[in-house]
């Protein structure tokens, strides 16, 4: 077992935890240039995200990210997990249907997203036209942008969060819902005083893994905003920075500028956020339902 | 009998049969509209993928290619090089699904039926790799790779990954439910660590790994930010990466863009479609999709 077991810890440590704890060093040091030196140089890292715009900009537009696609995708995924539930034969083809996004490559799925946006060619506009309606600039436009790519996110993450709620749905004992109906309970009132609160675990999980999710966004954003996607004349983020978030621009500051000191510290505060958020939610959600 | 228990574990509806028949069929067409949205980008990403280029640029757009060609196809495989990409990607991801499934077990097993010093500070630690994001460790992990002098080579794609926090923690829980009794019974038939593992713990969990697997596969074949951080020579792009670098080296072809796109999905989807049930299974069952 010594040899299975002694390279397998080996290399976690050396693939895992050492990196972590780098991370949090080299956040303290001016590390610029993979071969380079790292002089310390204590908060200044922390101070300088704290001041710079561009950073602070894109904290808020994570944030908003988040606020725009998390309540709008959980509640569709919702209604569609008692839809679908409810389909009896028909459930297992909308289920595969809803579910095709979550299995696809989200490089795949985003530029064929930012193909549908495009301003000339693009089905929307298109349709727009056929409807009356004025053109959009979609992703071209600093106040559309960003909710053009929340709506992706909500597209591609519905059909695993309506998985999640149709487990959770199946755990629903049904002598809850004949004990409702005993006492005479509605439809809707056996939504809100049954199931509902019968499916708070599956609230819980699908929150917080999706808060997390939402923190990190990065692909979708790296492919659907960046106009020369390699050596590229303009960065993702744009336009004018309107859907820069936390990860593209620590990407761009680590591997286009080669700032790894300013990267690493946005990765930590990444992390603090994440595990703040996380455990806010967890006790907001316990308060809420334990009685 | 059957029936009888099905209506029962359903919330059962007091409606009158006809009226509950007009209701599943309005429900159904519901659902069939909400589909339209889901399946449209996919519709769109072949379709495109067929037309000839001047079709692609000419307005209105058409719904149908009017001159279907496979020049774009042609050229993913020809000038893209997505064949190699698919084989890169398939050595990829099943090296690296396949070094999981074994680590995961081996690791869960160990955590689950073993003693030893350091071991729940060990386990957290494994824990840790669930919740700490991905974008913690990144910098000083490619820092690393450049030291070891792996950057550009798939050492540095497979070597971090040859075991999941996730996997080793689901084993762990399914190993923990297999009885004592069954390892004991064949350690006093003489049977060594290693025999026990192969013949008794890896056959029960086959259900663990099956859904184990398909999720790390799935994980893997989509997998976008370290390999195109690790990757720069061409010849060992996986499908995303060689996707993603499409558009700087062709510009706007979307006819060739959205080829490529489809070449990057069908695999995986074909799979799904012919183990759909397993896939949603190991997909939920383990939480996250990166």
């Amino acid at each position: 077992m010594v040899v299975v077991v002694v390279p397998l810890v080996l290399s976690f440590l050396l693939f895992w935890i050492y990196p972590i704890a780098a991370a949090f060093v080299n956040s303290f040091t001016d590390w610029q240039g993979f071969v380079g030196t790292r002089p310390f140089v204590g908060l200044e890292n922390y101070a300088r995200a704290a001041a710079d715009p561009i950073f602070r900009q894109s904290l808020l537009n994570t944030f908003v990210f988040v606020a725009i696609s998390l309540p709008t995708g959980i509640a569709s995924a919702l209604v569609l997990a008692l839809l679908v539930n409810a389909a009896g034969r028909m459930k297992e083809i909308f289920r595969v249907i809803y579910f095709l996004p979550v299995v696809s490559s989200t490089i795949a799925t985003a530029f064929v997203w930012r193909y549908l946006f495009q301003p000339q060619l693009g089905i929307f506009n298109q349709i727009l036209q056929f409807l009356h309606l004025p053109a959009q600039r979609w992703l071209l436009s600093p106040d559309q942008a960003l909710a053009c790519v929340a709506l992706y996110a909500i597209w591609q993450g519905l059909g695993y969060t309506m998985v999640l709620f149709m487990a959770g749905l199946t755990t629903i004992d049904s002598s809850y819902y004949d004990a409702a109906k005993v006492d005479g309970a509605g439809k809707w009132q056996v939504f809100r005083k049954v199931t509902l609160p019968l499916l708070r675990p599956t609230f819980a999980f699908v929150l917080v893994t999706n808060v997390i999710n939402g923190l990190q966004i990065f692909a979708p954003i790296y492919v659907m905003t960046a106009s020369g996607m390699t050596s590229g004349e303009s960065p993702p983020g744009g336009p004018a920075n309107s859907t820069m978030v936390i990860v593209v621009y620590q990407w761009l500051m680590a591997f286009r500028e080669l700032q790894l000191g300013y990267g690493a510290a946005m990765g930590v505060i990444l992390l603090f956020i994440i595990l703040a958020l996380t455990l806010l939610q967890l006790r907001w959600l316990r308060t809420r339902w334990d009685y | 009998m059957t029936t009888e228990v099905q209506s029962v574990s359903k919330p059962a509806q007091p409606f009158a049969s006809s009226r509950k028949k007009s209701r599943l069929g309005l429900l159904w067409l519901l659902l069939a509209i909400g589909a339209i949205p889901m399946l449209l980008p996919f519709y769109w990403m072949v379709v495109t993928a067929f037309k000839p280029a001047e079709e692609i640029l000419r307005l209105p757009v058409t719904w149908w290619p009017a001159n279907p060609t496979l020049k774009h196809w042609i050229d993913a495989f020809r000038v893209a090089n997505f064949g190699r990409y698919f084989l890169n990607s398939v050595f990829v991801s099943v090296t690296i699904t396949a070094a999981n499934l074994l680590t995961s077990a081996m690791a869960g097993y160990l955590f689950a039926k073993f003693q030893f010093r350091g071991r729940d500070l060990l386990f957290v630690f494994v824990l840790s790799g669930i919740m700490i994001p991905f974008y913690v460790p990144l910098i000083p992990l490619y820092g690393l790779m450049v030291k070891l002098n792996w950057d550009n080579t798939y050492w540095a794609v497979i070597i971090p990954s040859l075991y999941s926090p996730l996997g080793i923690f689901l084993m762990r829980q399914f190993i923990h439910s297999i009885p004592n009794e069954l390892i004991d019974a064949a350690r006093v038939d003489g049977a060594n660590e290693f025999a026990i593992f192969f013949r008794v713990i890896l056959p029960l969990c086959t259900p663990a790994l099956a859904a184990l697997g398909i999720f790390a596969l799935t994980l893997n074949w989509n997998d976008f930010l370290w390999p195109f951080l690790a990757l720069d020579s061409p010849s060992l792009w996986t499908l995303p990466v060689g996707l993603a670098r499409l558009r700087g080296r062709f510009g706007t072809d979307y006819g060739l863009v959205m080829a490529a796109a489809t070449i990057t999905v069908l695999p995986l989807l074909l799979f799904f479609f012919a183990a759909q049930k397993r896939f949603i299974e190991g997909i939920t069952l383990t939480g996250t999709k990166g």
